[in-house]
């Protein structure tokens, strides 16, 4: 199993490899170092964000609420600063991770206690949460004149040869990382999605571990919220709408299972980064957004198709296997 | 064609009863079945005929072949040798399609039926009247599906009702009604009382009844004797996946049937063992279920192995959920070691000391897509890494001891538990719960479809077991395991205790007579 994770992984990563090779014969400097940091910094936060979801996909459930969610704890931060500007940044993000962790635990609420589909779940915050933004916002923006200047600049702070930003994103798979390996969660998270009532019998709580995925999903959906926010300098109503489809594309070309149970950090990440490298160099050498959209869709489907050949091949060799026992 | 001679030796036996008319040409006749999975014999050289006007009741215990069978019947499956003759026409049955186009079908236990569809839609998928312009005839469907009902008496039935509103003795009937509008002439009712009612059941009889004088073979395949002997004509009798005998039902008294159904060749030697039982470990008394057990109680005490045995259905596995904390009880106490516990999940019971290895080893056992030390340390995650922080060194150390125990054959514990055979899966389930270091361990059949070589590992590994201390219930189907493993026995019958036994001179038609409620 795990060979074979990292069979997919290393295609993935030979995928980016090509592509970076392909499109540097029509821009020469995207193979830079410096571009190729500035590219991983452009992506950073959809890389957060993928992880998030991953977790949520790997327990057989889905999150759409994650832009809705960031676009609503992005308003409330982004209004918090420009009314208090005297409020440090690392609070702001706790403010922002807190939010985005309630309206997480909503979700998970719902799904664990209710026993909802998540789907079902989602689909309704999704909009609420939208809504939301519009109730506290009143339908107005809040304007790069209204930020403070911490508030937009603490992302772009360099350290140690990276903006902060890039760093944040580094944490955060680290985090991941620690968590979907090193961590009973973890663990509990792969299980119940390979085997929901092997789990029960196992003694995990099921629905408790959903509920906590939410959670996650949900604080990462507001860390999300600030980052976005003071990265881009605009917050509304509008922001970040229909990209939980980019979030969850993500997941599908970092060879996230939908069924659940298999996928791994490195796989998010580099799905993000896949998509990441698509949305910013193909401008540079100028083919068209909707040929942008149609690579990114057909890269969903080869993923998608890979990666059940890849689960075939294996079938195949249990069968040889057992027939050899 | 051993198969064949025994068709013929009944039939001449047919001959010396002499108030009935001669037998009449079997509407279908199964002869030198086999069938082999990998690892299992599931069908030997078993023969089978069904005659028209005539219910054959086909009877056996668990894990005789009575599903292959039907199975075979149905094209799902396809006998490895043997030959299927059809009003005296040899034939084959390569797919469900073909065997619905000789007119056989097949009502299951859980009516495998469309429940958002109407009646009439069920009745008549697949084959409903069309218009001229190829459109469904409607009122045509809805008028022939009426009348299909009527002639069955279940005039009562709404055609145009949804089928999910029906009870399931109703189900039942439309399943019929699809079987007389596609002109079936072989009916296989496999357990099909299993989840009705008395008063459904009779219902049942009275559609039986109709089927017999409208000339229908029927294939009525049941546990309970009283309802064989009450609806069936003739019977025969499989063992291990052989045919042991048929006949007719009122030449043979019940007594002799349980005989065939246990009598057999010894060909599995259990372990000898000296059972030191020491005191009760766990006690459960009246213990009750709203729907599926009532008043359970009794006592396991150190060192015992305890066999519960009883039909499917009887409430065994039900009861082990209940004290393995996976499904709440409405009444009762259970204790262990003198302490009451009310275990609330899989979790408290198993910090408790009680763990449950379920009968469904695929779908509750092993988790397929992990490795075999991660399936291992599984439930022990809790004890092993009580700072939520994994311990992989531990988790190997761990499921190498355990594994090693039960003499695993695997290439390595990274190894994904998929690739293993069944017999190895099932050491890996049993090494996870033993991980935990329990006081009781549960077994729910543990030995269900695996490879002889794995059996005796498994009741070898029992024998340990309770050697150094633990104790055992064994929820077995199996009366050989029972008889070989069990220090004491329970016998369940719907949802209650029926006896328990000492396993001293026990006889497996003992065990057999009060599971079923035979007097004997």
């Amino acid at each position: 199993m795990k060979n074979f994770l990292k069979y997919r992984e290393i295609w993935l990563l030979a995928g980016i490899v090509v592509l970076i090779g392909l499109i540097s014969t029509r821009f020469p400097g995207f193979a830079d170092p410096a571009n190729l940091r500035q590219v991983f910094n452009d992506t950073s936060i959809l890389m957060i964000l993928a992880l998030g979801q991953m977790v949520v996909i790997l327990t057989r459930s889905i999150d759409l609420s994650m832009a809705s969610n960031l676009c609503f704890t992005g308003m409330v931060v982004a209004m918090l600063n420009a009314a208090h500007p005297a409020i440090p940044i690392p609070v702001l993000i706790v403010i922002a991770l807190a939010v985005g962790l309630v309206l997480g635990a909503i979700n998970g609420f719902l799904v664990w206690r209710l026993n909802i589909p998540s789907i079902v779940v989602t689909l309704g915050t999704l909009t609420i949460y939208r809504g939301a933004t519009f109730v506290v916002s009143g339908g107005a923006w809040v304007n790069a004149d209204q930020m403070s200047p911490d508030f937009i600049n603490f992302q772009r702070a360099a350290f140690l040869g990276l903006p902060v930003l890039s760093w944040i994103a580094i944490i955060v798979i680290a985090l991941f990382f620690l968590v979907m390996t090193r961590t009973a969660l973890g663990r509990s998270i792969y299980a119940i999605g390979v085997n929901p009532t092997a789990s029960v019998y196992a003694g995990i709580d099921v629905g408790r571990t959903k509920f906590i995925v939410f959670c996650i999903s949900g604080m990462i959906g507001g860390l999300a919220g600030y980052l976005w926010i003071s990265r881009y300098v605009i917050a509304s109503v509008e922001v970040a709408n229909g990209y939980e489809l980019n979030i969850i594309a993500a997941c599908v070309i970092g060879g996230i299972s939908i069924a659940g149970g298999i996928g791994s950090v490195g796989g998010a990440v580099l799905g993000a980064l896949f998509l990441g490298i698509i949305s910013n160099a193909l401008p540079v050498i100028n083919i068209s957004p909707f040929w942008q959209m149609a690579i990114s869709g057909s890269a969903i489907i080869l993923a998608v198709v890979l990666n059940a050949r890849g689960e075939r091949r294996q079938g195949r060799i249990i069968l040889r296997k057992a027939e050899a026992a | 064609m051993i198969g064949l001679d025994t068709t013929m030796d009944t039939t001449a036996h047919d001959g010396t009863i002499k108030e009935r008319p001669p037998t009449p040409t079997p509407r279908l006749t199964l002869s030198g079945i086999s069938k082999s999975f990998p690892g299992v014999r599931a069908l030997h050289n078993v023969s089978l005929s069904l005659y028209p006007g005539q219910v054959t009741a086909l009877i056996g215990e668990n894990g005789a072949g009575k599903s292959t069978l039907v199975k075979i019947m149905t094209g799902i499956y396809q006998p490895d040798c043997g030959e299927i003759g059809i009003d005296g026409q040899a034939t084959a049955l390569p797919s469900a399609h073909a065997a619905f186009g000789h007119g056989i079908t097949a009502i299951h236990q859980e009516t495998v039926l469309f429940d958002d569809l109407s009646v009439a839609e069920n009745i008549f998928l697949g084959h409903a009247p069309r218009t001229r312009f190829g459109t469904i005839d409607w009122r045509t469907m809805r008028n022939n599906a009426r009348e299909v009902l009527e002639t069955m008496r279940a005039g009562h039935i709404d055609a145009d009702a949804r089928l999910k509103d029906l009870g399931i003795a109703n189900k039942h009937l439309v399943a019929v009604a699809r079987a007389m509008s596609i002109d079936a002439r072989i009916v296989i009712m496999d357990e099909p009382t299993a989840a009705l009612s008395m008063k459904e059941i009779e219902e049942l009889f009275l559609l039986i009844e109709f089927l017999k004088s409208d000339g229908k073979a029927v294939l009525f395949i049941s546990h309970k004797f009283d309802e064989i002997y009450r609806i069936a004509d003739r019977y025969t009798v499989f063992r291990d996946g052989e045919m042991v005998g048929e006949g007719l039902l009122k030449d043979t008294g019940q007594n002799e049937i349980v005989r065939m159904m246990v009598g057999r060749n010894v060909d599995h030697i259990f372990p000898q063992r000296e059972p030191k039982i020491g005191a009760p470990v766990l006690s459960v008394s009246g213990l009750s279920h709203p729907t599926e057990f009532d008043d359970i109680g009794f006592e396991l005490r150190k060192g015992e192995i305890l066999g519960f045995y009883g039909l499917v259905g009887a409430g065994r596995s039900e009861v082990m959920q209940a004290i393995a904390g996976i499904t709440r009880t409405s009444r009762g106490a259970i204790s262990l070691d003198g302490k009451t516990i009310a275990p609330k999940s899989a979790a408290d019971s198993i910090e408790a000391g009680i763990v449950y290895v379920p009968e469904e080893r695929g779908k509750q056992g092993v988790v397929i897509g992990l490795p075999i030390f991660q399936n291992v340390s599984l439930p022990s995650l809790a004890r092993t890494s009580k700072s939520g922080m994994l311990k992989l060194a531990e988790e190997f150390s761990l499921a190498r001891s355990y594994t090693e125990r039960l003499d695993l054959r695997a290439s390595s514990l990274s190894q994904d538990v998929g690739t293993l055979s069944g017999g190895n899966q099932q050491k890996v389930v049993i090494a996870k719960w033993l991980a935990t270091t329990p006081k009781v361990i549960i077994l729910d059949e543990p030995t269900k479809g695996i490879d002889i070589g794995s059996k005796a590992a498994v009741h070898g590994f029992m024998a340990e077991l309770v050697a150094q201390g633990l104790s055992v219930i064994m929820v077995s189907s199996e009366l050989p395991e029972i008889l070989g493993m069990s220090d004491r026995v329970v016998v369940m019958r719907e949802g209650r205790i029926a006896a328990t036994y000492d396993n001293k001179g026990l006889d497996a038609e003992t065990l057999v007579r009060t599971a079923a409620g035979i007097a004997a």
